[in-house]
């Protein structure tokens, strides 16, 4: 008998000592980032980065399969008793040494997560992690000239890329609204003070917001260069435009933190057909939002769209994409991400 | 029992307003709840799982008759606070607002033969909404027994203390019928109905499930001690049966608390649903380790009026729902776990003989309609 059958037997045999728990019901209370187990991290640090921003040092569980410098995880943090999940780009290297790998959080105002994260998390917390995800990275062939646009906590998957992977030519263009706001100042200035980059800081608190028509006047040749933007939506839609405008659009690489445009349309009765509730929802809230509200259990991820962790089937009924008005009927088969998608007339959802 | 209307003395408003004060205890407990509440319930699952493994370790020595008593009692314990303060909850959607799939009411299965979603049917769907109405809430007496002089005498209930007892002691395996509806399904009619034929195949294989593990892998893992092991299962299994079928008894059937007529419930209010709940349960005073190990339905009135809320706040809350029971003129049926388990089977007693005399109209039993029925 082979061990992997081996194994799948004593595995049967010993879910039949613990039913109607699982063997790893148990082994999780001793040995919750053990092999095998549901990807999980300990919180090991919290170092303040801004008056609002700290960066969480994170040992990951042993399923931990690395990630690609400018990747995101999904996490999922307790906050008040209740389990959140967001999604942040993982600013460690990949080569770092002792396995543990860090994300950088901004407290956004209203932000659950996020202040919890910054404020109040504890070294010891073990948190639930997914495996990372994401585009928003260098292409295999390293392109010659770089320009990383950034903004705020956009600076965080850039970050990720710059201590992973030595360019020859980059030019990081950061704003923020004050000196004190810049995550990471010391290091990008510490990389500009080794000629690794070159760091246009922009405090637009008295230098004003970046008027992207004007890019030539930091970085005259910025057509010539293959761009990485992060930031709010206002940067990235402007940016689209300009590199549009230029016809170099597939030149520039985008990473959203916020779902684009909202569409709203008409709204309905929502029904959740596993936990059989019914809800009246709005045409504005996303039916992650609803179900949550309701007690209903939710897959749910970045809330904005592009992990695909929410992903539901549509039993029946319709509903609109938020950010692009799109209607989808229920047909078999039909998964709606539930984050971006609003119920337009009653529909039926499978949870 | 009395034939006074115990709600005879409240308006419409009055009862009204006792809803809305209801609500807003509730609203106040919900804007409340958080770390502290998840750290409990994680705690006490924790401290199960602990408990169960390492009783069913001092188990595989069971021939030693000091590791037999140790295991039993350990296991007993384990079965009971899995089945009450756990199981029991958590499947009331206790814990859902966690958003832990692990802790959820639509993934939690139990050490009970009777399947989670079966269970969660017929408990909370059935008996928290018709809670003591005759005739809908099967409940009271479980379909085999007289717990009300309204509900109608048969010979067959000359034998229930007996019936009783039986029930008593494989408790799980009667709520498991009862769940079925075995009583109705088993008739020639019905047998073959698909649905039932497939719910009572998924009864079948929970009990298969649950008897390999207490009764034949557990014994076998013991090598020598097999039956000394399968002796100590079965008495844990007793045990948990015996202590939850008491404790809910004590929730519905002590003197005191009140029953309903099936038409009361018709166009029923929100301050009505609530008196119902209110005047058909009965607490059960004791220590705090005493209110854990009944899964805190020694606060069956507190869990009656709010059956989601987690069941640490029950009895937080509880001096506040007293304080309502007196404002508004209402008997707060409580009582020690003897005397309300004595005054529950005293009823089965009683109740296996017909009515003594012909006893007053008990039109009364309609909480807050009183009245209406006078004026009519």
């Amino acid at each position: 008998m082979t061990s992997v059958a081996l194994r799948a037997r004593a595995l049967r045999l010993l879910e039949m000592v613990t039913t109607p728990l699982l063997p790893s019901d148990y082994l999780d209370l001793v040995a919750p980032l053990r092999s095998g187990a549901d990807l999980r991290g300990r919180i090991e640090a919290i170092h303040p980065e801004t008056r609002d921003a700290a960066t969480i040092v994170i040992r990951p569980g042993r399923g931990w399969k690395g990630h690609v410098a400018g990747q995101y995880i999904r996490v999922g943090v307790d906050v008040d008793g209740v389990r959140l999940w967001r999604a942040y780009s993982v600013t460690s290297p990949t080569s770092r040494a002792d396995g543990r790998i860090t994300i950088t959080v901004k407290a956004m105002p209203d932000g659950k997560v996020s202040n919890h994260l910054v404020r109040r998390a504890k070294p010891g917390t073990v948190i639930h992690l997914d495996q990372a995800s994401g585009d928003f990275v260098l292409p295999a062939v390293k392109p010659a000239k770089v320009l990383y646009l950034t903004a705020g906590s956009g600076i965080t998957p850039v970050m990720g890329m710059l201590r992973d992977t030595a360019l020859a030519d980059v030019v990081v263009l950061h704003s923020a609204p004050t000196e004190a706001d810049v995550i990471f100042r010391d290091d990008l200035r510490d990389l500009a003070a080794d000629k690794a980059l070159r760091l246009i800081e922009r405090h637009t608190d008295t230098a004003g917001t970046l008027d992207i028509t004007r890019l030539d006047e930091h970085v005259p040749d910025w057509t010539e260069r293959e761009t990485w933007a992060c930031g709010p939506t206002g940067l990235l839609d402007a940016a689209e435009e300009h590199w549009a405008r230029h016809g170099i659009a597939d030149r520039l690489h985008t990473e959203r933190f916020r779902p684009a445009a909202l569409v709203t349309g008409e709204g309905g009765a929502v029904t959740f057909t596993t936990t059989d509730k019914t809800v009246e929802a709005d045409g504005a809230t996303p039916l992650l939002d609803v179900g949550e509200q309701a007690g209903v259990l939710m897959p749910s991820g970045c809330r904005m769209g592009i992990c695909f962790g929410c992903v539901t089937p549509l039993r029946a009924g319709a509903v609109r994409d938020l950010r692009t008005g799109e209607v989808t009927t229920a047909e078999p088969g039909v998964l709606i991400q539930t984050c971006v998608s609003a119920a337009a007339g009653a529909c039926e959802i499978e949870r | 029992m009395t034939a006074i209307d115990p709600t005879a003395h409240l308006s419409d408003e009055q009862i009204e307003q006792l809803g809305r004060e209801l609500d807003a205890l509730r609203d106040e407990v919900i804007a409340s709840r958080g770390e502290r509440d998840a750290a409990y319930i994680r705690k006490v699952i924790s401290v199960q799982r602990k408990l169960e493994m390492g009783s069913r370790g001092v188990l595989l020595f069971s021939l030693f008759p000091p590791a037999w008593l140790i295991g039993t009692a350990g296991l007993s314990v384990a079965k009971i606070l899995e089945n009450m303060e756990i199981g029991h909850n958590i499947l009331h959607g206790q814990w859902d607002w966690m958003r832990d799939p692990k802790i959820h009411s639509t993934t939690w299965e139990w050490d009970h033969v009777s399947p989670a979603a079966q269970w969660k049917h017929s408990h909370n769907e059935l008996h928290h909404t018709y809670t003591n109405v005759i005739g809908k809430d099967n409940d009271l007496g479980y379909g085999i027994m007289r717990v009300d002089e309204d509900q109608k005498w048969h010979p067959f209930h000359l034998g229930q203390p007996l019936w009783n007892f039986i029930n008593a002691c494989f408790f799980e395996y009667g709520i498991a019928a009862y769940d079925l509806e075995l009583g109705k399904n088993l008739h020639k009619s019905r047998r073959k109905n698909p649905e039932f034929r497939a719910r009572a195949r998924e009864v079948g294989k929970k009990i298969r499930k649950q008897v390999l593990k207490d009764y034949i892998i557990h014994p076998l893992l013991s090598g020598p001690s097999f039956l000394t092991t399968l002796g100590a299962t079965f008495t844990a299994n007793l045990v948990r049966n015996l202590w939850s079928h008491s404790v809910i008894m004590c929730g519905h059937f002590p003197e005191g608390v009140q029953t309903f007529e099936r038409r009361s419930i018709d166009g029923e209010t929100r301050g009505q649903w609530y008196l119902r709940q209110m005047l058909g349960s009965a607490n059960i005073s004791g220590s705090k380790a005493m209110h854990i190990m009944t899964g805190n339905l020694s606060h069956q009135i507190e869990h009656h009026l709010f059956p989601d809320l987690p069941s640490n706040r029950y009895g937080e809350i509880a001096p506040k729902v007293r304080e309502l029971f007196d404002r508004y003129g209402l008997e707060y049926v409580s009582g020690s776990l003897p005397k309300q388990v004595f005054s529950a089977w005293r009823k089965v007693f009683r109740l296996s003989l017909p009515n003594k005399s012909v006893k007053p109209n008990k039109t009364v039993k309609v909480p807050g309609r009183a009245k209406e029925r006078v004026a009519a």
